[in-house]
């Protein structure tokens, strides 16, 4: 597929079978949920009860994204293997296009070009839309993440989900689910963009709502739903403005309409604004992020998947794909305040205070999530584009880690419960792994140097610095204190300090593992408590075999493994972009950024790394982390500030405003939702009642008016006499026809239809015969 | 029309058609409602796709939106609403089925009997997809009275529904 | 493509429809019944449609009967609704009142 010569001294870019053929990978997911459904019951343990085949797709999925990993550097490498001596002014062209590279800070970069395969997917009135890949170093990187999520936490949900009743549909939804992803990933168009943003939206339905005998966790999927619903209206609106701005879907044409501009920045600006929307819905950002934490409803690999690789980073993945859109669009160059960062700032500080106050630990890294998706919006809002995009990349690691952690917990210490308070407590001496990789995760998190979330999120947060929007480099550094804080205190709560509840063996019966000990709770927020019990729980009916266990243990080594090997990658993660160790650890940047500069991507500058700065930051993050660990040993276990909420009225109204989130959740439910639906319903009883009852009512009187003048002048004279003489012929035929009229419709709709044939068939004899 | 064109057709049509049938057939023999539902998603979405081999492209993507998008959620909303269990019922069918069969089977004899003998082996013209310009051309000028009535249609459909699943 | 295939396919999913409004005994399962025969209908349109010059007349009828199936399905149901509210049954053969 490549026109460039050889010979006349142009760069031919390498590919291969993997990025030629990148499509496959969406379609293996989405053929094995056809056969997990379909086969999945039927062929019962032989395929794990479809489990198999969800997992075998994924491995295959995953093997074929390490292969386009790998033929994609090699393509990178291929275009700059000869940068130096003949690179400059030298013409590269391949996929038809050519270009005079751009000099960029003084060093050539070489124009390489995503491989794109499309399919023509239907046609109508003249437009084709197609269906493809669109393999490029943002594609690439983000199906290998979803790619090896999607296959441990299958593996993971093998042993954690087991016995469930709904086993094989689980499975059949979270292959769905990945299929939707990878689909999204690889979009070649807007229009296959939005089909998989859709897949996943209707099976994040399905597996958050996964136990939705409970009505808590039915509410939580149908609120994930509209919620994210509120903002896909964003995404067709989008959609719609860039198809009629670009005339086209491809993902490669708009980006070239919105860099090139022809239309005005007002028509980019307002696309932009619709795309938003949709970011923040499927993201969970401010003022969306409601439905986010009550997501946690669905089974732990189900947050895992959704809240580390898929689902939530969706949003993200669509401003960094429709990158030039967004920066035309809200001038980023410029470094003013722009939407993008506003509401990134925003989400960071808000999540970073609810997680505060949560008891679920799952709750937390939900907030957790919400905050570090704010970092990434914030990011790309800042022109940070690479920091933002490796930090999906590192996330995705210690936040599965950390969902599957304590999914862990729940599942072999705390007795399905994730109430930290209540069933948690000195867990680390019990559960050896899990509580490694947890810590180890934990401080990728709060970004500390030798793990992964430090080459990333402090990147954002300097980067930010760099670009112009020192606001919001703050902004992001009291993120990360309340980030080490929160998760400080998290630690604290699981693993140290004494056990409680489940976890010291208190575990009779898990909706009584609660109330078993109110002695034993040290918590000053003990009336709140209450209305967090419908989420706090894991429990699955048929968990047979698992209550027999007599108190907290390490996990079989189903969870366990994955846990290993997501912890392993948030350790090394980060040493692809490690900018501390100079130019040469820049992989991730000169692998993943598009090149192809002011064509289909604009120009970023990148801030120099110096370690005053990061000192900084590291600094903010350590006495958080000692102010967190702190303040919980004092609070938890010394009593110490025991009751400040009850007794201090200020304390008291910050911590309710904050239980209460904001009253968001309120807002949205009982005044927006309630204020537009209930006139809608009003007004249609308003037209019942006065317009039609009115033209019901004049018709009537008019028909009855009418009726008279006939009855008077035209019945009583003339028919009269007929119809007497044909109503003795109807009564006497009606008596002798009555046993067929039993009053039931479908009796004489097989009349109807019965004489209509017998009736058709007389014609055509007649015909015939004639 | 070639003959090379042609069989790629047929045997589409020819698949579609097959599990059209079956599908419709489930459709009215299932004792799981949702089941059947499920049936009739299949059933709409292979209409469709007669539609794109009749070359009408715009009502085959206004058949996925509306009746496989819309109507079907309709229904599923209907068959929640109006079961408490989502599952096998004795009692979706009718003691006497031998009379709508009877019915059932007339038709399709007669019917079957009058198209073979009107159109036994007339050929359809080569299919030049009906552009959407077209269409709305005609809606909004040739045929914009029925349009109206259609729009009137609605309006009363949404009031009428409305006022009925009302609770008073 | 022959004529035929198309209008055979229309008349066995007729039939089928025909049957199942016949046989079913809940509303809701009559009115998928009835969505049956509708498409059928709206096959034969389209078919004809071609047949006779590749017209949009019969486009343009497809679609308004699509249209009004959906407005039949919406009214449809809600009287179902109403009538399980009254009756805590959808099963149409308790339903006679219409008895003469």
């Amino acid at each position: 597929m490549f026109l460039a010569a050889e010979g006349t001294g142009e760069v031919v870019l390498k590919s291969g079978w993997f990025l030629e053929h990148a499509y496959i990978i969406p379609v293996i997911p989405a053929i094995a949920f056809v056969l997990i459904m379909l086969f999945g019951k039927k062929l019962g343990w032989v395929v794990g009860h479809g489990s198999y085949f969800g997992i075998a797709s994924m491995a295959a999925s995953f093997v074929l994204s390490a292969g386009c990993v790998i033929q994609w550097i090699q393509r990178v490498n291929s275009a700059t293997s000869g940068e130096g001596e003949s690179a400059l002014g030298r013409t590269i062209s391949a996929v038809g296009r050519s270009l005079v590279p751009m000099a960029e800070g003084g060093e050539t970069k070489a124009y390489i070009s995503p491989v794109i395969k499309t399919f023509a997917w239907w046609q109508s009135g003249g437009t084709t839309f197609g269906i493809g890949s669109h393999a490029d170093g943002l594609a690439i990187m983000l199906i290998f993440v979803v790619t090896l999520i999607s296959t441990l936490v299958q593996i993971y949900s093998l042993e954690y989900v087991r016995g469930d009743r709904r086993f094989t549909h689980f499975f059949g939804a979270l292959t769905l689910f990945s299929a939707g992803m990878l689909a999204m990933v690889l979009a070649e168009n807007t229009i296959q963009l939005i089909l998989g943003w859709e897949i996943m939206g209707l099976c994040s339905f399905m597996l958050i709502g996964h136990w939705w005998e409970e009505r808590a966790n039915s509410e939580a999927a149908l609120k994930a739903f509209w919620t994210v619903r509120v903002g896909d209206i964003g995404l067709l609106v989008g959609v719609t403005m860039m198809y009629f701005g670009a005339k086209s879907f491809s993902i490669d044409a708009i980006n070239e309409w919105a860099l090139t501009n022809p239309t005005g920045t007002r028509v980019v600006f307002w696309t932009a604004m619709a795309l938003l929307a949709a970011v923040i819905g499927k993201s969970g950002q401010f003022p969306l992020h409601t439905w986010l934490p009550d997501a946690m409803a669905g089974p732990t690999p189900v947050s895992s998947l959704l809240h580390s690789s898929t689902m939530v980073v969706a949003g993200v993945f669509l401003v960094a794909r429709l990158y030039p859109v967004f920066w035309v669009g809200f001038s980023i160059a410029d470094g003013g305040i722009n939407p993008l960062v506003l509401i990134g700032g925003i989400t960071i500080l808000i999540s970073g205070l609810l997680a505060l106050v949560q008891v679920d630990i799952k709750k937390v890294l939900a907030y957790s999530t919400v905050g570090q998706l704010g970092y990434m919006i914030m990011g790309l809002g800042a022109g940070a584009w690479t920091p933002a995009v490796f930090h999906i990349f590192t996330h995705a690691f210690f936040k599965a880690c950390l969902f599957l952690g304590a999914g862990s917990i729940s599942h072999s210490a705390s007795h399905h419960s994730f109430d930290m308070k209540k069933d948690m407590g000195g867990l680390w001496r019990k559960m050896p792994w899990t509580f490694a990789t947890f810590l180890i995760s934990t401080i990728a998190l709060i970004g500390l140097p030798p793990f992964a979330g430090f080459f990333s999120k402090d990147e954002i947060i300097d980067n930010a610095g760099h670009n112009g929007y020192q606001a919001f480099m703050v902004i992001g550094l009291i993120g990360a204190f309340l980030t080490a804080a929160y998760m400080s205190r998290t630690m604290y709560l699981t693993f140290f300090g004494t056990a409680r509840g489940a976890s010291a063996g208190l575990h009779a019966d898990p909706h009584d593992a609660h109330g078993a000990a109110p002695t034993m709770e040290p918590i000053e927020e003990y009336e709140a408590d209450d209305a967090a019990h419908g989420h706090a729980h894991d429990t699955h009916g048929a968990h047979g075999g698992h209550d027999a266990h007599a108190g907290p243990h390490e996990s079989p080594w189903l969870i366990v493994g994955p846990l290993v090997v997501l912890a392993f990658g948030a350790v090394f993660a980060g040493y692809l972009n490690a900018a501390p160790f100079g130019e040469k650890w820049l992989r991730f940047e000169k692998w993943a950024e598009p090149s192809a500069v002011g064509k289909t991507f604009p120009e970023l500058s990148h801030a120099e790394f110096l370690w005053s700065k990061a000192s900084i930051s590291i600094g903010i993050v350590l006495a958080a982390v000692v102010i967190g660990l702190g303040l919980s040993k004092m609070v938890y276990e010394r009593k110490f500030l025991f009751g400040l909420t009850r007794r201090n009225p200020v304390a008291g109204f910050v911590y309710r405003f904050l239980w209460n989130k904001y009253y968001l959740d309120w807002l949205y439910e009982k005044v927006i939702a309630r204020g537009v639906a209930y006139p809608i319903a009003r007004a249609a009883y308003w037209i019942n009642q006065n317009v039609l009852d009115g033209v019901v009512n004049g018709a009537g009187k008019f028909s009855v008016g009418s009726g008279r003048w006939v009855y008077k002048w035209i019945d009583q004279r003339g028919v009269d006499g007929i119809v007497n003489g044909s109503g003795m012929t109807a009564k006497g035929a009606g008596s002798a026809l009555r046993g067929t009229e039993s009053g039931r419709i479908q009796q004489y709709a097989s009349l109807l239809f019965g004489a209509t044939a017998v009736a058709a068939i007389a014609l055509v004899l007649y015909v015939q015969a004639k | 029309m070639l003959l090379a064109n042609a069989v790629p057709q047929h045997i589409a049509f020819g698949l579609i058609a097959a599990v059209m049938i079956v599908g419709a057939l489930r459709v009215v023999t299932s004792n799981n409602m949702v089941r059947a539902a499920l049936w009739l998603v299949v059933v709409l979405s292979g209409a469709a796709a007669q539609y794109i081999l009749l070359a009408a492209e715009f009502v085959a993507v206004t058949q996925v939106l509306v009746y496989v998008g819309a109507v079907m959620v309709l229904f599923l909303f209907g068959t929640m609403l109006t079961r408490g269990q989502i599952g096998h019922e004795r009692d979706l069918n009718n003691k006497h089925r031998i009379i709508p069969g009877v019915v059932a089977l007339m038709l399709a004899g007669i019917l079957g009997y009058v198209l073979i003998d009107a159109y036994h082996a007339s050929k359809l013209p080569d299919a030049v997809p009906v552009s959407t310009d077209k269409i709305s051309d005609s809606i909004f000028s040739t045929y914009l009275l029925p349009f109206w009535a259609l729009s009137i249609v609605l309006t009363a459909a949404v009031v009428g529904a409305i006022v009925l699943a009302r609770k008073d | 493509m022959l004529i035929n295939e198309f209008l055979l396919l229309g008349a066995a999913l007729f039939c089928i429809g025909v049957y199942g409004v016949l046989a079913r005994r809940n509303g809701v399962m009559v009115l998928m019944s009835i969505e049956l025969i509708l498409n059928s209908v709206n096959i034969n349109l389209l078919a004809f449609n071609l047949k006779h010059g590749g017209d949009v007349i019969g486009n343009v009828f497809a679609l308004y009967v699509i249209a009004v199936a959906a407005a039949e399905v919406g009214v449809g149901l809600a009287i179902v609704l109403l009538i399980y509210r009254n009756r805590r049954s959808i099963a149409l053969d308790e339903l006679s009142q219409m008895k003469g």
